[in-house]
Order: structure tokens, then sequence, then C-alpha cells
């Protein structure tokens, strides 16, 4: 099958980018939002996008670690962003040659499904933890993320459609 | 999309083995973390890693304070300090009144034989953000390890209780709010002294004295201060007043809700309160009133006894 809408050739993606796309996640999830647990998961995001896009160099473990350092920045229970996010990575990853084909709100669909998992596995945690059930804008926060995903996905593939050789008088 | 040639050859283990291999090493981290609070040192290493971020991301939030507060208006800071002024003038009476009826009682309980207890001492500190936690009742506070506060202080502000102090970092501290599910304090109705224990009740805001006899004598309106019985908290100090009492047949206990005094999710100031106010050490000996030991020494064996009396 091929996608009817055509496709741009991608340059390969730059590690460098991927760990700095990862750290602008973490810089916006720690910022202090206001109504707590309304912001979407920005680190989510990203892994769910490098997770579709790079399935080969993103995978669980990077899941895990920003998983931990999540935890540990928002000071909860070490271990719970880190399965939400592994769980996060190996849906991504299972899905990742069928999310590509759909259109980029087909994607967000997709995307939203895979927060809601992330956000319920937290949820999971932390009602076994002995915490009570917050209320249901829980699930505010991944569809806000997914909502964002067109942008996310315009952004963090940016460096990939630049052409090889440079146009002066082409903007990008 | 890329074009790479298919991954017949190097691929590693299979994804499902690795979400295997990484959900266990995370459920054994969280039983870790959660039962035996034994990956305090993990945590510490990686909020060396995070903590940076974390700095950098609070810098847009304090910058736009900082130009709020130089924009507020002229009128609104004299109203302002016209109403501070009054409260003063209302505190400044109160507290000769207390320090009168404070050198009385001490002079009472010197007479009393009673170890002098020693004045409180604070650190002034600002809230920063609520933590981003929506299972917890938690904010952040700009004063940490290295300007002295310590886990377990107590955290008022101007009119009462507002938690304790959970966890610290170098430059800020994790304070849980007293209307958090987890959270406790030893409590004594004000007007007639009985003694109690207040529960945050999580997601409603409300605190609720559990295990009260369904004929306790506690009335709606009843004031909650701080008996000091644990060694935490400072004894005299607002918690909370009684709203609505559910006294129901069917139960042996009283359904009791509490409206939190202080400004516990208002307010940007509060005040950490050093963690040293221990209680009196327990005598020795539960049985013989008379003699006082005040050695900390064998406080251990004697405690139950003291709890069996009580």
């Amino acid at each position: 099958m091929v996608p009817e809408r055509r496709q741009r050739i991608l340059l390969p993606v730059r590690v460098s980018w991927i760990v700095g796309s990862f750290a602008a996640a973490l810089l916006l999830n720690f910022v202090p939002w206001q109504p707590v647990g309304l912001a979407p998961d920005f680190v989510a995001l990203a892994l769910a996008f490098w997770c579709l896009r790079q399935p080969r160099l993103v995978g669980l473990g990077a899941g895990w670690l920003l998983g931990l350092l999540t935890d540990a920045g928002s000071g909860v229970l070490l271990g719970q962003h880190a399965l939400a996010y592994s769980l996060l990575a190996f849906s991504a990853i299972t899905l990742s040659r069928r999310v590509l084909w759909f259109s980029v709100w087909g994607q967000a669909l997709h995307v939203a499904a895979l927060l809601l998992v992330a956000q319920g596995v937290a949820l999971a945690v932390r009602l076994a933890a002995g915490a009570d059930f917050p209320g249901w804008m829980l699930i505010v926060s991944p569809l806000l993320g997914a909502a964002l995903w067109p942008v996310v996905s315009f952004v963090l593939l940016a460096p990939q459609r630049r052409p090889i050789e440079v146009d002066e008088t082409r903007p990008i | 999309m890329e074009h790479t040639p298919p991954p017949f050859f190097k691929r590693g283990p299979a994804p499902l083995v690795r979400l295997a291999f990484f959900a266990s090493l995370s459920v054994a981290l969280l039983v870790l973390d959660a039962r035996f609070r034994y990956a305090d040192g993990l945590r510490q290493a990686l909020m060396l890693a995070a903590q940076p971020l974390q700095e950098f991301a609070a810098l847009p939030g304090e910058l736009a304070g900082r130009i709020a507060g130089y924009f507020s208006s002229q009128t609104q800071l004299q109203d302002e300090n016209a109403a501070l002024r009054r409260q003063l003038v209302e505190a400044s009476l109160s507290v000769q009144r207390l320090q009168a009826a404070l050198a009385g009682s001490e002079q009472l309980r010197r007479l009393a034989g009673a170890a002098e207890r020693r004045g409180d001492r604070g650190t002034a500190a600002e809230i920063l953000y609520s933590a981003r936690d929506p299972y917890a009742r938690r904010v952040i506070i700009d004063r940490g390890t290295q300007h002295g506060v310590r886990a377990g202080s107590p955290v008022v502000d101007e009119i009462g209780v507002v938690g304790q102090v959970t966890r610290t970092y170098s430059g800020a501290s994790e304070v849980t709010l007293l209307v958090d599910k987890d959270q406790a304090i030893p409590v004594q109705v004000a007007r007639n002294g009985l003694r109690a224990v207040a529960f945050g009740s999580g997601v409603s805001g409300m605190l609720e004295l559990r295990f009260m006899a369904a004929n306790a004598e506690i009335e709606a309106g009843d004031r909650l201060v701080t008996s000091g019985l644990d060694g935490v908290y400072p004894p005299g100090l607002a918690v909370a007043s009684v709203t609505r009492i559910e006294r129901d047949a069917a139960n042996s206990f009283a359904r009791i809700l509490c409206q939190p005094a202080a400004g516990v999710e208002r307010g940007r100031f509060v005040l950490v309160l050093s963690a040293e106010a221990r209680a009196a050490p327990y005598p020795e000996e539960a049985t013989t009133g008379s003699e006082r030991d005040t050695r900390t020494g064998k406080v251990r064996r004697a405690r139950k006894k003291a709890a069996d009396g009580a």
C-alpha cells in the first residue's frame, strides 16, 4: 500500500537533536503550569514521537530513564513515570509501522490512545499506593497532548526537512 | 518515512522481553520506594541531573511575578499598607496579652517543675508552586537544606498550621499540606481539651477526625489546636474548625469534618518552624509519678507503658 498524499524524503536524524528535544521536553514538564494536572505531558509526547519515527534509535531504555528523571524531578514515587513511559514506548514501537500511514490527525488519534494508556498506568500505580482518584480531569492532559501532535511533529521533523544544498533565497 | 534496510540482523532482545525487563525494574523500584524508602540515594542522584532543568524552568514564572509586582498600582500598595498597619496594631495588642499570659504560664510551669519550652524559631519561605502531581496535595517552597530546613518540620502561616516538610532539596523543599490524604496531625479541641487526630481527606480540601466516639463532646464550630503530643508540632497552633458532625446510630464513630483554619491552599508566605520542639521525654517508670528523669536514654521501653496508660 502506498499513501495517497505526497511524502518528502527526509534527511537522516541527528542524535543530538533527539537528545536536545528530550531535554526541552523535560524542561517544559518542570515548568509549574498552574492548573495542576491539566498541562500536557511533553516528555510523553516527545517519547511517543521518537518511538514512532525512530523505533530503532529510541526505545524502552530511553523511556525508562526519562521516566526516572521525571519521577525524581516532580517528587512522586520513583518508578511511576518509568513504568508508564516504558509501556508507552513499547506500544509506540509496536504501532510505529501502522501509525505513519495516517494523516496527521489520524496519527493524533493514535497518540491520544497512547498517552491515555500512559496516564492510566500512572493512575493504577498511584491507586495501588493508596491515593484517591483525583477526578476525571485526568484525561484532559493526554487529550491536550494529542491535540498538540501536529505542532510537535512539525517542529521535531523540521531539521530533517532541510534541503541538502542550502539555497540562500529559501527561508528554511 | 525513512527508508532503511529491513532490520533482519541486529535487533537485540525482542521488544516484549525488553518491556518485561523495564516494567519489572520499575515495579521493583516502586515497591522499594513506597514500602521501604530505600530509593532515596538514587532519587538524590537523579535530582542532581533534574535540578538545573527545574530551576531553569521556574525562571519564567518568577520573572512574570516580578514584572507584575513592579507594575502593581500605587493605590493597591497603599490599601495593603493601611490594612497591614491595622493588623499590626491589633496583633501588637494580642502580643502584649500573650506575653503577659506567657509570663504567667512560664512561672506556673517553673513552679510545677516542668521543663521550660524553648522559643520556636522559624524560617520564612515563599510558596513557589504546587507540585506537579495531581494525586497529592503538595507545594514547593523556596527554602531548602542550605537554609536549614529539615524534613519533618512543621509549616505554619499567620493563622495556623499549613502542613509539614516532607522532602528537602538544596534550595527548595516540598511541603505536604494538611489536606493531603496521607497527612495526620494530633489536635485538641480548644474548648474542652478533648484530644483527637485529624486526617486529611484528599480531594475535598477538608480534614476529618477519625475514631471519635459517637457521643464525644464536640460540636460544630469548635476550634481545633495542635496538642503537641507528637513532638513535631508545637502545642497551641490553630489547625481547623469543626464544620459538620454526623452522628449515625449504625456506626460507633462519629463522622466529623473540619475546615482548615490557615490558608492551606491560599497565601504565598509561610513559616517553617524548626523541628526541634520535641515533646518532653517520657518518664522512666510510668507508674511512679513523683520522680522525673530527663535523660533521653531509656525512653523507648517506657513509651509503650505510657501509651497504654494514656
